[in-house]
Protein backbone atom coordinates (compact mmCIF):
# COMPACT_ATOMS: atom_id res chain seq x y z
CA UNK A 1 0.00 0.00 0.00
CA UNK A 2 1.51 3.31 -1.04
CA UNK A 3 0.72 6.22 1.24
CA UNK A 4 0.88 9.89 0.38
CA UNK A 5 3.85 11.65 1.99
CA UNK A 6 3.22 13.26 5.37
CA UNK A 7 4.22 16.90 4.82
CA UNK A 8 3.77 18.09 8.42
CA UNK A 9 5.88 15.26 9.78
CA UNK A 10 8.46 15.92 7.09
CA UNK A 11 8.71 19.60 8.03
CA UNK A 12 8.93 18.80 11.74
CA UNK A 13 11.63 16.23 11.17
CA UNK A 14 13.72 18.77 9.27
CA UNK A 15 13.41 21.33 12.08
CA UNK A 16 14.65 18.70 14.53
CA UNK A 17 17.44 17.71 12.16
CA UNK A 18 18.67 21.32 12.16
CA UNK A 19 18.47 21.49 15.96
CA UNK A 20 20.54 18.33 16.30
CA UNK A 21 22.76 18.67 13.27
CA UNK A 22 23.73 22.33 13.49
CA UNK A 23 25.49 22.07 16.89
CA UNK A 24 27.28 18.94 15.72
CA UNK A 25 28.36 20.74 12.53
CA UNK A 26 29.55 23.78 14.49
CA UNK A 27 31.49 21.49 16.76
CA UNK A 28 33.29 19.72 13.92
CA UNK A 29 33.83 22.89 11.89
CA UNK A 30 35.24 24.78 14.89
CA UNK A 31 37.81 22.09 15.61
CA UNK A 32 39.29 22.52 12.12
CA UNK A 33 39.90 26.28 12.37
CA UNK A 34 42.02 28.68 14.35
CA UNK A 35 40.77 30.65 17.32
CA UNK A 36 41.13 33.92 15.41
CA UNK A 37 39.06 32.64 12.50
CA UNK A 38 36.36 31.35 14.84
CA UNK A 39 36.16 34.68 16.67
CA UNK A 40 36.17 36.70 13.43
CA UNK A 41 33.65 34.88 11.24
CA UNK A 42 31.44 33.28 13.87
CA UNK A 43 30.58 29.71 14.78
CA UNK A 44 28.20 28.83 11.93
CA UNK A 45 30.38 29.87 9.00
CA UNK A 46 32.60 27.50 7.04
CA UNK A 47 36.20 27.20 8.32
CA UNK A 48 38.42 29.78 6.62
CA UNK A 49 41.87 28.49 7.46
CA UNK A 50 42.17 24.77 7.90
CA UNK A 51 44.22 23.49 10.86
CA UNK A 52 44.58 20.42 13.03
CA UNK A 53 46.18 22.37 15.89
CA UNK A 54 43.12 21.96 18.07
CA UNK A 55 43.54 18.21 18.13
CA UNK A 56 47.27 18.24 18.71
CA UNK A 57 46.69 20.95 21.31
CA UNK A 58 44.31 18.68 23.18
CA UNK A 59 46.95 15.97 23.31
CA UNK A 60 49.56 18.50 24.45
CA UNK A 61 47.38 19.44 27.40
CA UNK A 62 47.29 15.86 28.64
CA UNK A 63 44.40 14.22 26.82
CA UNK A 64 46.56 11.27 25.79
CA UNK A 65 46.93 10.36 29.45
CA UNK A 66 43.23 10.94 30.12
CA UNK A 67 42.36 8.66 27.21
CA UNK A 68 44.52 5.92 28.61
CA UNK A 69 42.94 6.26 32.06
CA UNK A 70 39.44 6.17 30.59
CA UNK A 71 40.28 3.04 28.62
CA UNK A 72 41.58 1.35 31.78
CA UNK A 73 38.43 2.30 33.70
CA UNK A 74 36.15 1.18 30.87
CA UNK A 75 37.85 -2.19 30.34
CA UNK A 76 37.87 -2.96 34.07
CA UNK A 77 34.23 -1.94 34.56
CA UNK A 78 33.18 -4.15 31.65
CA UNK A 79 35.28 -6.98 33.11
CA UNK A 80 33.64 -6.74 36.52
CA UNK A 81 30.18 -6.61 34.95
CA UNK A 82 30.90 -9.65 32.77
CA UNK A 83 32.19 -11.57 35.76
CA UNK A 84 29.28 -10.81 38.08
CA UNK A 85 26.16 -10.38 35.98
CA UNK A 86 25.83 -13.64 33.98
CA UNK A 87 25.68 -15.88 37.08
CA UNK A 88 23.32 -13.40 38.72
CA UNK A 89 20.98 -13.29 35.73
CA UNK A 90 21.12 -17.10 35.47
CA UNK A 91 20.01 -17.43 39.09
CA UNK A 92 17.29 -14.80 38.60
CA UNK A 93 15.87 -16.62 35.59
CA UNK A 94 16.28 -20.25 36.64
CA UNK A 95 16.28 -20.39 40.43
CA UNK A 96 12.94 -20.85 42.12
CA UNK A 97 14.20 -19.99 45.60
CA UNK A 98 12.72 -17.19 47.67
CA UNK A 99 16.16 -15.69 48.37
CA UNK A 100 16.77 -15.20 44.66
CA UNK A 101 13.50 -13.42 44.09
CA UNK A 102 14.32 -11.09 47.00
CA UNK A 103 17.72 -10.47 45.41
CA UNK A 104 16.02 -9.67 42.12
CA UNK A 105 13.78 -7.19 43.91
CA UNK A 106 16.83 -5.58 45.52
CA UNK A 107 18.40 -4.99 42.11
CA UNK A 108 15.15 -3.59 40.71
CA UNK A 109 15.06 -1.06 43.53
CA UNK A 110 18.75 -0.46 42.90
CA UNK A 111 17.84 0.76 39.41
CA UNK A 112 16.60 3.95 40.98
CA UNK A 113 19.48 4.78 43.30
CA UNK A 114 20.96 7.95 41.83
CA UNK A 115 24.76 8.13 41.95
CA UNK A 116 24.40 11.73 43.13
CA UNK A 117 22.74 10.49 46.30
CA UNK A 118 25.65 8.35 47.44
CA UNK A 119 28.71 10.40 46.54
CA UNK A 120 29.27 11.66 50.10
CA UNK A 121 29.41 8.19 51.73
CA UNK A 122 31.22 6.88 48.64
CA UNK A 123 33.90 9.51 49.18
CA UNK A 124 34.14 8.42 52.83
CA UNK A 125 34.26 4.67 51.96
CA UNK A 126 36.83 5.06 49.19
CA UNK A 127 39.02 7.35 51.32
CA UNK A 128 38.89 4.92 54.25
CA UNK A 129 39.81 2.07 51.91
CA UNK A 130 42.85 4.06 50.77
CA UNK A 131 41.59 4.17 47.19
CA UNK A 132 41.13 7.94 46.90
CA UNK A 133 42.77 9.30 43.74
CA UNK A 134 43.21 5.75 42.48
CA UNK A 135 41.56 4.43 39.31
CA UNK A 136 40.36 1.36 41.24
CA UNK A 137 38.34 3.72 43.43
CA UNK A 138 36.51 4.91 40.30
CA UNK A 139 36.12 1.44 38.79
CA UNK A 140 34.41 -0.24 41.75
CA UNK A 141 31.48 2.17 42.27
CA UNK A 142 31.02 2.66 38.51
CA UNK A 143 30.74 -1.12 38.03
CA UNK A 144 28.34 -1.41 40.98
CA UNK A 145 26.02 1.14 39.45
CA UNK A 146 26.00 -0.78 36.14
CA UNK A 147 24.79 -3.97 37.81
CA UNK A 148 21.02 -3.40 38.16
CA UNK A 149 20.43 -2.46 34.53
CA UNK A 150 22.79 -5.13 33.22
CA UNK A 151 21.04 -7.77 35.33
CA UNK A 152 17.69 -6.66 33.96
CA UNK A 153 18.89 -6.70 30.33
CA UNK A 154 20.66 -10.05 30.59
CA UNK A 155 17.90 -11.83 32.51
CA UNK A 156 15.52 -10.64 29.81
CA UNK A 157 17.75 -12.23 27.17
CA UNK A 158 18.07 -15.46 29.15
CA UNK A 159 14.30 -15.77 29.50
CA UNK A 160 14.10 -16.07 25.73
CA UNK A 161 16.00 -19.37 25.81
CA UNK A 162 13.52 -22.11 25.06
CA UNK A 163 12.58 -24.21 28.13
CA UNK A 164 12.74 -27.36 26.01
CA UNK A 165 16.51 -26.93 25.82
CA UNK A 166 16.73 -26.88 29.61
CA UNK A 167 14.50 -29.96 29.75
CA UNK A 168 16.69 -31.79 27.28
CA UNK A 169 19.79 -31.03 29.33
CA UNK A 170 17.99 -32.02 32.51
CA UNK A 171 17.24 -35.39 30.94
CA UNK A 172 20.93 -35.74 30.22
CA UNK A 173 21.52 -35.16 33.91
CA UNK A 174 23.39 -31.90 33.38
CA UNK A 175 24.35 -29.89 36.44
CA UNK A 176 23.34 -26.19 36.74
CA UNK A 177 26.99 -25.38 36.14
CA UNK A 178 27.13 -27.32 32.87
CA UNK A 179 23.86 -25.79 31.68
CA UNK A 180 25.28 -22.37 32.42
CA UNK A 181 28.41 -22.82 30.34
CA UNK A 182 27.04 -24.98 27.53
CA UNK A 183 23.56 -23.58 27.10
CA UNK A 184 22.92 -20.25 28.82
CA UNK A 185 26.12 -18.36 27.98
CA UNK A 186 26.27 -19.34 24.28
CA UNK A 187 22.57 -18.59 23.76
CA UNK A 188 22.58 -15.19 25.44
CA UNK A 189 25.36 -13.67 23.36
CA UNK A 190 23.07 -10.87 22.18
CA UNK A 191 22.27 -9.89 25.73
CA UNK A 192 25.92 -10.15 26.70
CA UNK A 193 27.01 -7.78 23.96
CA UNK A 194 24.26 -5.39 25.00
CA UNK A 195 25.49 -5.25 28.60
CA UNK A 196 29.08 -4.85 27.41
CA UNK A 197 28.12 -1.83 25.33
CA UNK A 198 25.87 -0.46 28.07
CA UNK A 199 28.48 -0.66 30.83
CA UNK A 200 31.26 0.57 28.55
CA UNK A 201 29.14 3.62 27.73
CA UNK A 202 28.47 4.23 31.42
CA UNK A 203 32.16 3.98 32.25
CA UNK A 204 33.33 6.06 29.29
CA UNK A 205 30.84 8.86 29.94
CA UNK A 206 30.98 8.70 33.75
CA UNK A 207 31.73 12.02 35.43
CA UNK A 208 30.49 12.20 39.00
CA UNK A 209 32.59 9.43 40.58
CA UNK A 210 35.84 10.62 38.94
CA UNK A 211 34.97 14.19 39.93
CA UNK A 212 34.75 13.46 43.65
CA UNK A 213 37.06 10.44 43.93
CA UNK A 214 40.15 11.60 42.03
CA UNK A 215 42.15 14.81 41.96
CA UNK A 216 45.56 14.49 40.32
CA UNK A 217 46.40 14.63 36.64
CA UNK A 218 47.66 11.04 36.58
CA UNK A 219 44.21 9.64 37.44
CA UNK A 220 42.12 12.01 35.36
CA UNK A 221 39.56 10.58 32.93
CA UNK A 222 38.39 12.30 29.75
CA UNK A 223 35.15 13.79 31.05
CA UNK A 224 37.02 15.35 33.94
CA UNK A 225 39.69 16.55 31.53
CA UNK A 226 36.99 18.29 29.47
CA UNK A 227 35.58 19.94 32.56
CA UNK A 228 39.01 21.19 33.63
CA UNK A 229 39.87 22.34 30.12
CA UNK A 230 36.63 24.32 30.09
CA UNK A 231 37.28 26.01 33.43
CA UNK A 232 40.92 26.78 32.53
CA UNK A 233 40.76 27.67 28.82
CA UNK A 234 37.06 28.52 28.48
CA UNK A 235 37.79 31.16 25.81
CA UNK A 236 39.70 28.79 23.51
CA UNK A 237 36.51 27.42 22.04
CA UNK A 238 38.00 25.57 19.02
CA UNK A 239 40.52 23.88 21.33
CA UNK A 240 37.76 22.96 23.76
CA UNK A 241 35.57 21.52 21.02
CA UNK A 242 38.54 19.57 19.64
CA UNK A 243 38.80 17.89 23.03
CA UNK A 244 35.06 17.21 23.08
CA UNK A 245 35.25 15.66 19.60
CA UNK A 246 38.12 13.41 20.59
CA UNK A 247 36.16 12.17 23.60
CA UNK A 248 33.23 11.23 21.39
CA UNK A 249 35.11 9.44 18.58
CA UNK A 250 35.31 6.00 20.27
CA UNK A 251 31.60 6.03 21.09
CA UNK A 252 30.74 7.05 17.55
CA UNK A 253 32.78 4.11 16.28
CA UNK A 254 30.77 1.76 18.48
CA UNK A 255 27.61 3.38 17.16
CA UNK A 256 28.73 2.69 13.60
CA UNK A 257 29.81 -0.90 14.12
CA UNK A 258 27.61 -2.19 16.93
CA UNK A 259 24.52 -0.11 16.53
CA UNK A 260 22.09 -2.88 17.30
CA UNK A 261 23.72 -3.75 20.62
CA UNK A 262 24.00 -0.08 21.50
CA UNK A 263 20.40 0.77 20.75
CA UNK A 264 19.23 -2.30 22.63
CA UNK A 265 21.37 -1.32 25.60
CA UNK A 266 19.80 2.12 25.51
CA UNK A 267 16.32 0.67 25.11
CA UNK A 268 17.02 -1.46 28.15
CA UNK A 269 17.33 1.75 30.10
CA UNK A 270 13.72 2.44 29.24
CA UNK A 271 12.79 -0.74 31.05
CA UNK A 272 11.23 -2.40 28.07
CA UNK B 1 7.20 -36.36 33.37
CA UNK B 2 10.19 -34.15 32.63
CA UNK B 3 7.87 -31.53 31.21
CA UNK B 4 6.28 -31.26 34.62
CA UNK B 5 9.66 -31.07 36.30
CA UNK B 6 11.05 -28.02 34.67
CA UNK B 7 8.18 -25.98 33.36
CA UNK B 8 4.77 -26.05 34.90
CA UNK B 9 1.96 -25.55 32.37
CA UNK B 10 0.59 -22.00 32.25
CA UNK B 11 -2.52 -22.79 34.24
CA UNK B 12 -0.51 -24.26 37.10
CA UNK B 13 1.81 -21.27 37.19
CA UNK B 14 -1.11 -18.91 37.19
CA UNK B 15 -3.13 -20.63 39.90
CA UNK B 16 -0.20 -21.03 42.26
CA UNK B 17 2.54 -23.45 43.01
CA UNK B 18 0.50 -25.58 45.42
CA UNK B 19 -0.34 -28.00 42.65
CA UNK B 20 3.25 -29.02 42.19
CA UNK B 21 4.00 -32.12 44.21
CA UNK B 22 6.89 -31.98 46.71
CA UNK B 23 8.69 -34.84 44.97
CA UNK B 24 8.74 -32.83 41.74
CA UNK B 25 10.11 -29.69 43.29
CA UNK B 26 12.85 -31.62 45.03
CA UNK B 27 13.85 -33.26 41.78
CA UNK B 28 13.71 -29.94 39.99
CA UNK B 29 15.93 -28.40 42.61
CA UNK B 30 18.93 -30.39 41.46
CA UNK B 31 18.80 -28.96 37.95
CA UNK B 32 18.26 -25.36 38.98
CA UNK B 33 20.94 -22.97 40.22
CA UNK B 34 20.78 -21.97 43.87
CA UNK B 35 21.02 -18.41 45.18
CA UNK B 36 24.78 -18.86 45.58
CA UNK B 37 25.07 -17.99 41.88
CA UNK B 38 23.66 -14.57 42.66
CA UNK B 39 25.80 -14.03 45.73
CA UNK B 40 28.99 -12.41 44.33
CA UNK B 41 27.05 -9.74 42.45
CA UNK B 42 24.78 -9.16 45.43
CA UNK B 43 27.66 -8.72 47.87
CA UNK B 44 29.42 -6.35 45.48
CA UNK B 45 26.27 -4.33 44.99
CA UNK B 46 25.57 -4.29 48.73
CA UNK B 47 29.04 -2.91 49.50
CA UNK B 48 29.18 -0.25 46.79
CA UNK B 49 25.55 0.84 46.48
CA UNK B 50 23.37 -0.31 49.37
CA UNK B 51 25.90 0.39 52.15
CA UNK B 52 26.54 3.96 50.93
CA UNK B 53 22.80 4.46 50.76
CA UNK B 54 22.47 3.49 54.43
CA UNK B 55 25.52 5.56 55.33
CA UNK B 56 24.05 8.67 53.74
CA UNK B 57 21.18 8.45 56.23
CA UNK B 58 23.61 8.03 59.15
CA UNK B 59 25.91 10.82 57.95
CA UNK B 60 23.00 13.24 57.74
CA UNK B 61 22.97 13.17 61.57
CA UNK B 62 26.72 13.67 61.85
CA UNK B 63 29.20 16.45 61.40
CA UNK B 64 32.19 15.76 59.18
CA UNK B 65 34.53 18.09 57.34
CA UNK B 66 36.28 15.46 55.26
CA UNK B 67 39.14 14.92 57.70
CA UNK B 68 39.14 12.90 60.91
CA UNK B 69 36.09 11.02 62.11
CA UNK B 70 32.45 12.02 61.74
CA UNK B 71 30.82 13.16 64.99
CA UNK B 72 27.17 12.67 65.98
CA UNK B 73 25.26 15.97 66.14
CA UNK B 74 21.61 14.90 66.14
CA UNK B 75 19.23 16.82 63.94
CA UNK B 76 21.55 19.80 63.64
CA UNK B 77 22.18 19.37 59.87
CA UNK B 78 18.49 18.98 59.17
CA UNK B 79 17.61 22.13 61.12
CA UNK B 80 20.24 24.04 59.19
CA UNK B 81 19.21 22.96 55.74
CA UNK B 82 15.51 23.48 56.47
CA UNK B 83 16.27 27.03 57.65
CA UNK B 84 18.45 27.68 54.63
CA UNK B 85 16.66 29.87 52.06
CA UNK B 86 19.03 28.66 49.31
CA UNK B 87 17.99 25.07 50.04
CA UNK B 88 14.28 25.89 49.90
CA UNK B 89 14.85 27.81 46.68
CA UNK B 90 16.82 24.89 45.24
CA UNK B 91 13.89 22.53 45.85
CA UNK B 92 11.57 24.82 43.91
CA UNK B 93 14.10 25.21 41.11
CA UNK B 94 14.55 21.43 40.92
CA UNK B 95 10.80 20.93 40.70
CA UNK B 96 10.48 23.68 38.10
CA UNK B 97 13.23 22.26 35.86
CA UNK B 98 11.88 18.72 36.23
CA UNK B 99 8.38 19.85 35.31
CA UNK B 100 9.71 21.84 32.35
CA UNK B 101 11.58 18.75 31.17
CA UNK B 102 8.47 16.56 31.31
CA UNK B 103 6.24 19.13 29.64
CA UNK B 104 8.64 19.86 26.78
CA UNK B 105 10.12 16.43 26.16
CA UNK B 106 7.03 14.22 26.41
CA UNK B 107 5.07 15.56 23.41
CA UNK B 108 8.25 16.07 21.40
CA UNK B 109 9.52 12.53 21.92
CA UNK B 110 6.11 10.95 21.31
CA UNK B 111 5.82 12.69 17.95
CA UNK B 112 9.41 11.92 17.00
CA UNK B 113 9.14 8.32 18.22
CA UNK B 114 5.96 7.60 16.29
CA UNK B 115 7.50 9.25 13.24
CA UNK B 116 10.72 7.24 13.56
CA UNK B 117 8.74 4.02 13.99
CA UNK B 118 7.80 4.15 10.31
CA UNK B 119 9.88 1.85 8.15
CA UNK B 120 10.60 4.37 5.38
CA UNK B 121 14.25 4.59 4.46
CA UNK B 122 14.58 8.37 4.90
CA UNK B 123 13.22 8.01 8.42
CA UNK B 124 15.81 5.38 9.27
CA UNK B 125 18.63 7.59 8.02
CA UNK B 126 17.38 10.69 9.83
CA UNK B 127 16.79 8.83 13.10
CA UNK B 128 20.39 7.64 12.99
CA UNK B 129 21.40 11.32 13.17
CA UNK B 130 18.79 12.14 15.79
CA UNK B 131 20.25 9.63 18.21
CA UNK B 132 23.76 11.09 18.18
CA UNK B 133 23.23 13.39 21.22
CA UNK B 134 22.51 10.26 23.23
CA UNK B 135 26.06 9.04 22.65
CA UNK B 136 27.70 12.14 24.08
CA UNK B 137 28.39 12.25 27.78
CA UNK B 138 26.45 14.81 29.79
CA UNK B 139 29.82 16.51 30.27
CA UNK B 140 30.50 16.71 26.53
CA UNK B 141 26.99 17.99 25.83
CA UNK B 142 27.28 20.69 28.48
CA UNK B 143 30.76 21.75 27.38
CA UNK B 144 29.58 21.87 23.76
CA UNK B 145 26.57 24.05 24.53
CA UNK B 146 28.55 26.26 26.88
CA UNK B 147 30.88 26.93 23.94
CA UNK B 148 28.05 27.41 21.42
CA UNK B 149 26.22 29.82 23.73
CA UNK B 150 29.33 31.67 24.86
CA UNK B 151 28.38 35.31 25.56
CA UNK B 152 31.30 36.66 23.50
CA UNK B 153 32.06 34.12 20.78
CA UNK B 154 28.91 31.98 20.61
CA UNK B 155 25.79 31.97 18.48
CA UNK B 156 23.76 34.44 20.66
CA UNK B 157 26.52 37.06 20.29
CA UNK B 158 25.93 36.89 16.52
CA UNK B 159 22.15 37.09 16.79
CA UNK B 160 21.67 40.09 19.04
CA UNK B 161 18.34 40.88 17.32
CA UNK B 162 17.01 37.74 19.00
CA UNK B 163 19.08 37.39 22.16
CA UNK B 164 19.65 41.01 23.23
CA UNK B 165 23.12 41.41 24.71
CA UNK B 166 23.89 37.79 23.84
CA UNK B 167 24.50 36.73 27.45
CA UNK B 168 21.99 34.00 28.21
CA UNK B 169 23.69 33.19 31.49
CA UNK B 170 23.17 36.63 33.03
CA UNK B 171 19.51 36.32 33.98
CA UNK B 172 17.56 33.66 35.82
CA UNK B 173 14.87 33.18 33.18
CA UNK B 174 17.27 32.71 30.26
CA UNK B 175 19.70 30.61 32.33
CA UNK B 176 16.86 28.26 33.29
CA UNK B 177 15.80 28.25 29.66
CA UNK B 178 19.29 27.17 28.62
CA UNK B 179 19.26 24.33 31.16
CA UNK B 180 15.83 23.13 30.02
CA UNK B 181 16.86 23.38 26.37
CA UNK B 182 20.14 21.49 26.79
CA UNK B 183 18.40 18.71 28.76
CA UNK B 184 15.81 18.47 26.01
CA UNK B 185 18.50 18.31 23.36
CA UNK B 186 20.31 15.60 25.25
CA UNK B 187 17.49 13.37 26.47
CA UNK B 188 14.74 13.62 23.85
CA UNK B 189 16.48 11.00 21.66
CA UNK B 190 16.39 8.53 24.54
CA UNK B 191 12.66 8.94 25.11
CA UNK B 192 12.16 8.88 21.35
CA UNK B 193 13.73 5.41 21.37
CA UNK B 194 11.23 4.25 23.98
CA UNK B 195 8.29 5.51 21.94
CA UNK B 196 9.72 4.20 18.69
CA UNK B 197 9.87 0.68 20.14
CA UNK B 198 6.39 0.96 21.61
CA UNK B 199 4.86 2.39 18.42
CA UNK B 200 6.34 -0.48 16.40
CA UNK B 201 4.69 -2.94 18.79
CA UNK B 202 1.19 -1.61 18.07
CA UNK B 203 -0.64 -4.41 16.17
CA UNK B 204 -1.01 -3.29 12.51
CA UNK B 205 -4.48 -4.84 12.42
CA UNK B 206 -5.74 -1.94 14.58
CA UNK B 207 -4.72 0.55 11.90
CA UNK B 208 -6.19 -1.57 9.13
CA UNK B 209 -9.51 -1.75 10.97
CA UNK B 210 -9.44 2.01 11.54
CA UNK B 211 -8.61 2.66 7.89
CA UNK B 212 -11.57 0.54 6.83
CA UNK B 213 -13.76 2.61 9.15
CA UNK B 214 -12.47 5.69 7.34
CA UNK B 215 -10.36 7.13 10.16
CA UNK B 216 -7.72 9.55 8.89
CA UNK B 217 -4.11 9.80 9.94
CA UNK B 218 -4.70 12.18 12.84
CA UNK B 219 -7.66 10.27 14.21
CA UNK B 220 -5.59 7.10 14.04
CA UNK B 221 -2.83 8.85 15.98
CA UNK B 222 -5.13 10.10 18.74
CA UNK B 223 -7.42 7.09 18.98
CA UNK B 224 -5.06 4.19 18.38
CA UNK B 225 -1.41 5.16 18.75
CA UNK B 226 -1.66 7.34 21.86
CA UNK B 227 -3.78 4.92 23.92
CA UNK B 228 -1.46 2.08 22.93
CA UNK B 229 1.55 4.08 24.14
CA UNK B 230 0.08 4.63 27.61
CA UNK B 231 2.50 2.39 29.49
CA UNK B 232 5.50 3.86 27.70
CA UNK B 233 4.33 7.35 28.59
CA UNK B 234 4.31 6.38 32.26
CA UNK B 235 7.74 4.73 32.12
CA UNK B 236 9.26 7.59 30.17
CA UNK B 237 7.79 10.26 32.45
CA UNK B 238 9.06 8.54 35.56
CA UNK B 239 12.55 8.31 34.06
CA UNK B 240 12.34 12.00 33.19
CA UNK B 241 11.38 12.82 36.76
CA UNK B 242 14.20 10.77 38.30
CA UNK B 243 16.61 12.25 35.76
CA UNK B 244 15.35 15.76 36.45
CA UNK B 245 15.75 15.40 40.21
CA UNK B 246 19.38 14.36 39.80
CA UNK B 247 20.48 16.82 37.09
CA UNK B 248 23.99 17.84 38.00
CA UNK B 249 26.57 18.11 35.21
CA UNK B 250 24.50 20.51 33.15
CA UNK B 251 24.29 22.97 36.03
CA UNK B 252 27.91 22.54 37.11
CA UNK B 253 29.24 23.23 33.62
CA UNK B 254 26.70 25.60 32.09
CA UNK B 255 25.70 27.96 34.89
CA UNK B 256 27.60 26.99 38.07
CA UNK B 257 24.27 27.55 39.80
CA UNK B 258 24.25 31.22 38.80
CA UNK B 259 23.56 34.02 38.32
CA UNK B 260 23.89 34.12 42.11
CA UNK B 261 21.98 31.07 43.29
CA UNK B 262 19.29 31.44 40.65
CA UNK B 263 19.90 28.03 39.03
CA UNK B 264 21.27 26.22 42.10
CA UNK B 265 19.20 23.06 42.07
CA UNK B 266 19.31 20.55 44.94
CA UNK B 267 21.82 18.05 43.51
CA UNK B 268 24.23 20.87 42.69
CA UNK B 269 23.71 22.48 46.09
CA UNK B 270 24.50 19.16 47.75
CA UNK B 271 27.77 18.94 45.80
CA UNK B 272 28.65 22.50 46.75
CA UNK B 273 27.84 22.01 50.44
CA UNK B 274 29.79 18.76 50.68
CA UNK B 275 32.73 19.13 48.34
CA UNK B 276 33.20 22.91 48.20
CA UNK B 277 32.04 23.88 51.69
CA UNK B 278 33.28 20.65 53.35
CA UNK B 279 29.98 20.40 55.20
CA UNK B 280 29.45 16.71 54.50
CA UNK B 281 26.66 16.40 57.09
CA UNK B 282 24.42 18.94 55.39
CA UNK B 283 25.37 17.47 52.01
CA UNK B 284 24.19 14.06 53.21
CA UNK B 285 20.91 15.47 54.44
CA UNK B 286 20.23 16.97 51.00
CA UNK B 287 21.30 13.69 49.37
CA UNK B 288 18.84 11.79 51.56
CA UNK B 289 16.03 14.05 50.36
CA UNK B 290 17.01 13.14 46.78
CA UNK B 291 17.07 9.43 47.62
CA UNK B 292 13.63 9.58 49.17
CA UNK B 293 12.22 11.46 46.20
CA UNK B 294 13.82 9.03 43.73
CA UNK B 295 12.73 5.96 45.71
CA UNK B 296 9.13 7.09 45.81
CA UNK B 297 9.24 7.50 42.04
CA UNK B 298 10.99 4.14 41.59
CA UNK B 299 8.40 2.31 43.68
CA UNK B 300 5.85 3.74 41.31
CA UNK B 301 7.94 2.40 38.39
CA UNK B 302 8.00 -1.10 39.83
CA UNK B 303 4.26 -1.00 40.52
CA UNK B 304 3.14 0.58 37.28
CA UNK B 305 5.38 -1.31 34.89
CA UNK B 306 4.73 -4.63 36.63
CA UNK B 307 8.43 -5.54 36.86
CA UNK B 308 7.81 -7.50 40.04
CA UNK B 309 5.18 -9.61 38.35
CA UNK B 310 7.26 -10.16 35.22
CA UNK B 311 8.95 -13.25 36.63
CA UNK B 312 5.82 -15.38 37.12
CA UNK B 313 4.31 -14.10 33.91
CA UNK B 314 7.34 -15.09 31.92
CA UNK B 315 7.50 -18.54 33.45
CA UNK B 316 3.83 -18.98 32.66
CA UNK B 317 4.13 -17.86 29.06
CA UNK B 318 6.93 -20.30 28.27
Amino acid sequence: MRRRPHYLAGAGSIVWLVLVGLPLYVMLAATLRTRQDYAKSGPVSFPGDFTLDNYTGAFDSGFGRYFLNTIVVTVCVVGVVLLLVPPLAYAIVRSRGRVTSQIFRLFLLGLAIPAQAVIVPMFYLISEAGLYDNLLGVILPTAAFCLPMSALILSGAMRDISPELFEAMTMDGASPRRMFFQLVVPLSRGGLSTIVVFSALQAWNGFLFPLVLTQSDSTKVITLGLYNFQTEHGVDIPGLLGAVTLSVVPVLLVYLFARRALVQGLMGMGGK
Amino acid sequence: MTTQLTSAPPTAAATGKARRRPADSRAAHGTRPGFLWALPATVFFAVFAIAPLIMVAVLSFMSWNGLGSPRFVGTDNWKRILDDPVMIKSIWLTLLLTALGVVIQTPLSIVLGVWAAGHQRNRAVLSAVYFVPLLLSATAVSVLWRALLDPNFGIPARMTWLFGDGNLFGEQATALGVLAFVSTWQFTPFHTLIYQGAARAVPPVLYQAAAIDGAGRYRQFFHITLPQLRNSVITSMILMIVGGLTTFETVLILTQGGPGTDTTISAYYMYQKAFKGFDFGAGSAIALCLVVAATVVSLIVVRVSGYDKMRSDMEGVS
